[in-house]
């Protein structure tokens, strides 16, 4: 399946959005995740599946004002 | 003070743009400043290396939703950042404007009244606006932040009358002013006006030694505190001798 993760097209073969973090080596808790726009609690992941298209994004800290 | 926290240092300090990593931990260190400002970004590089400074750093973090031009966005980016730095403090940015950032007050304050309503400590970044304000109270907000001049820009408190109004009309809230600032003498004078605390990044992390101008931030807010609590003498039209007359020679 295709998804797009971070703005970019990533061919994944995780139904859910915990594998999808662990497929793409993220440490789990280092990063905070949305789907399509929603934010998805680390302990959630797990029950977030992926769909074709399915937009995800995978934050961490950064420097900010 | 700060929804249940009192901070002994008013200088809230960000954390972007700075030349290195290193010249960043020694600015906040020289600040002083108890809370610094941080955002979520895509995963780049030099995500550990970040996240072991703020830890060093001792700082309490306050997440901001800079960038954010939807309500939608800053709520999810809200939601994300309090899961990741494991704080309810929100620095609620919703962006009316690229060129000005001038705060889009409506999305604003419905904003808030989300992230409120879900447990989160707003601090809205908003003008001087005071229905917006009285607004982002009803909506739960119990500290106000309004800027100084459009981020980044260094023009200091461009609407000094305006600001000092929302300081008398506000008397119990928290005010921040947040954006704007490019001088320690623009501090020091907010703080004078008997406002809570100043952030600014811009002024510290572009100067040319952006350590020794976080230093002189951090005096600044200090000191322009100091001043207000200590009843700044009222303006006088007229010159009033400050040497006593009595007891005088005639020399003429």
């Amino acid at each position: 399946m295709r998804i797009e993760l971070n703005g970019t097209a990533v061919e994944t073969a995780a139904a859910t959005l915990a594998a999808l973090i662990e497929e793409q080596g993220y440490e789990a808790a280092s990063v905070a995740t949305a789907l399509n726009g929603q934010f998805v609690p680390l302990a959630a992941r797990d029950t977030a599946t992926l769909h074709d298209g399915a937009k995800v994004e995978a934050l961490s800290p950064m420097q900010g004002g | 003070m700060f929804y249940g926290s009192d901070l002994q240092n008013r200088l809230m300090l960000g954390t972007a743009q700075y030349p290195s990593p290193q010249v960043l931990r020694e600015a906040i260190a020289a600040s002083g400043a108890e809370v610094i400002t941080v955002s979520l970004r895509r995963e780049g590089t030099g995500g550990d290396a970040f996240r072991d400074i703020l830890k060093e750093s001792g700082c309490r973090i306050l997440p901001n939703t800079a960038g954010c031009h939807s309500v939608q966005e800053a709520v999810t980016t809200a939601q994300m950042a309090r899961e990741l730095f494991g704080t309810s403090w929100i620095k609620l940015e919703v962006i009316g404007h690229a060129d000005t950032l001038q705060p889009d007050p409506f999305a604003l304050v419905e904003a808030a009244r989300i992230l409120a309503a879900e447990g989160f400590d707003v601090f809205p970044y908003t003008t001087d606006d005071l229905i917006v304000g009285e607004k982002l109270i009803e909506a739960g907000c119990r500290v106000l932040m309004p800027w100084g001049a459009p981020i980044g820009s260094g023009q200091g408190l461009r609407n000094k009358e305006a600001l000092k109004t929302m300081r008398a009309h506000f008397p119990d809230i928290p005010l921040v002013v947040d954006a704007g600032i490019g001088a320690p003498s623009q501090a020091m004078e907010a703080m004078e006006m008997g406002f809570d605390a100043v952030l600014l990044n811009t002024a510290v992390a572009k100067a040319l030694d952006p350590v020794g101008m976080s230093r002189a931030f951090g005096q600044a807010v200090s000191a322009g505190r100091a001043a207000h609590d200590a009843g700044i003498m009222p303006r006088r039209d007229m010159a009033v001798a400050s040497t006593p007359i009595f007891g005088m020679a005639e020399l003429a």
